[in-house]
């Protein structure tokens, strides 16, 4: 079967003096969980955003389920089946209301408002947030955020899920509960994350990035 | 910091059950129609009118006393110093400067009126969460870049005070302590632009999150609003008062 995400000779930096990723190339295939680790600044972040096309290479070419994506328009179908959890919850999570924050991917997708309530219920019980519908987003605990934050993802009911460092910050309990949460779902994932036994849970290939290229990290 | 909407009432309240647009509009409009009255005895009703809806929907008095008093500090200085612009029959006189019998009604009206459209927004609109608020204004078409500007500023001003307090005290566990120098001066300027940096960074951040949940420039409201006959009724009596307020100015 195709590969979901791949990527080939991609290069990519944010300025002439600053190369981030060099000739990067990996594909990720269904049902597979693929850890990528490295030094802070090391590309990891970037290469998430890539994949969504959030920034665009200065070379290489990246594919998303079967299709060559280059241009803006190619990604909206992108992020429609991929969805990404981002480092810093506060960044993902901007609605007064968690019901409202979680309904608004599949708004975005125009699906009807009984369909929506729907699956925002179904959503947030399945994150274990049952009741927390009119809850204020901002005065969630970080735990509690993160959560929310990856029940808007999976509202949307991606098919693959780019999650950047999901227990950075969280406490041991916080941090067991979105292993746990993770461990149960289907998709496939890219990780980005410095926990090595959280990545010994999930992961089933690794990839190290270090000065800008991908290089395998399985025996790590 | 925005002032908690639920903290201005005792308890559930008679204006909750009115529709948040019903709400916007009659306060707009009575607003208006009590900013162009000059009848003395008309904005006595006005006044006498949103008092009682005050009284009726159980507004708090500590948070609207701090409010109103804020605003009648300004109308004793008004009274004070208006009589002595305008002519008319002397009141009292201190040497050349005289206060009118105009002058002092003209700062009533101003004071009445000022009172009026104050009690009015505090019960009818400062009791609705800004977010409804919002999306009550959306309905009257309010330009969507505004409604969303206020959403924003309501979801992220929190965010911003944080971000402020931390940098704030990382300064002062350096021994930093405000006076009058340019040390101060500059490192408040850094404070202010790092905050500035700092917003523009995570904006850009947070429209990057909402592209990947298919944000393509549209909102989608999840809740409707719906009529009631408490709208009804309480529309019935709005209008009432204000042809009420009309007609006392027009007999006047």
């Amino acid at each position: 079967m195709a590969s979901l995400i791949e990527f080939e000779n991609v290069e990519f930096n944010y300025g002439p003096a600053r190369p981030v990723l060099r000739d990067c190339s990996f594909a990720l295939a269904p049902s597979e969980r693929l850890a990528l680790l490295g030094a802070n600044g090391s590309g990891k972040s970037t290469l998430l955003r890539l994949a969504v096309g959030l920034l665009h290479p200065r070379a290489g070419r990246i594919a998303a389920f079967g299709q060559p994506r280059a241009v803006e328009r190619d990604f909206h179908e992108v992020r429609r089946r991929a969805g990404m959890l981002f480092q810093d919850s506060d960044d993902q999570l901007f609605c007064p209301t968690v019901a409202e924050d979680v309904a608004f991917g599949p708004l975005n997708l125009g699906k009807p408002r009984d369909e929506v309530r729907r699956i925002t219920a179904e959503t947030l019980r399945n994150v274990g947030l049952e009741g927390y519908e009119h809850r204020i987003t901002y005065r969630l605990s970080g735990g509690e955020k993160r959560l929310v934050a990856l029940a808007t993802v999976l509202a949307m009911q991606p098919e693959v899920l780019l999650l950047d460092e999901p227990t950075a910050g969280l406490d041991e309990a916080s941090s067991q509960r979105i292993l746990q949460l993770l461990a149960r779902l289907p998709q496939a994932m890219i990780l980005v994350s410095h926990d090595r036994d959280f990545l010994g849970r999930i992961a089933t290939h690794r990839l190290r990035l270090s000065e800008g290229r991908l290089l395998p990290a399985d025996h790590e | 910091m925005v002032t908690q909407p639920t903290l201005l009432l005792r308890g559930p309240s008679l204006v909750d059950r009115i529709d948040p647009r019903v709400r916007v509009l009659a306060a707009v409009v009575f607003s208006i129609v009590t900013a162009l009255l000059s009848s003395l005895v008309a904005l006595g009703l006005a006044l006498a009118c949103t008092a009682s809806l005050a009284m009726v929907s159980g507004l708090r008095l500590a948070p609207a006393a701090r409010r109103l008093a804020g605003l009648n500090g300004v109308m004793l200085l008004l009274a004070a110093v208006v009589p002595l612009s305008v002519e008319g029959t002397a009141l009292f006189a201190l040497g050349s400067w005289t206060w009118s019998r105009e002058g002092l009604l003209l700062a009533a009206t101003i004071a009445l009126k000022a009172n009026a459209i104050l009690l009015a927004v505090l019960v009818l609109l400062a009791t609705l969460d800004l977010v409804v608020l919002g999306h009550a204004l959306h309905h009257f078409y309010v330009p969507e870049k505004l409604v969303h500007l206020l959403l924003f500023t309501v979801r992220y001003i929190d965010v911003l005070e944080q971000e402020y307090g931390r940098l704030r005290e990382a300064m002062r566990l350096r021994a930093f302590r405000p006076g009058l120098s340019s040390h101060t001066y500059r490192s408040f300027g850094y404070l202010i632009g790092m905050l500035l940096v700092r917003s523009v960074d995570r904006s850009e951040r947070i429209v990057a999150a909402m592209k990947c949940r298919g944000f393509q420039g549209k909102f989608w409201l999840l809740d409707h609003f719906a009529m009631s006959w408490a709208d009804a009724w309480f529309g019935a009596a709005a209008v009432a008062v204000v042809i009420g307020m009309i007609v006392l100015q027009w007999r006047a």
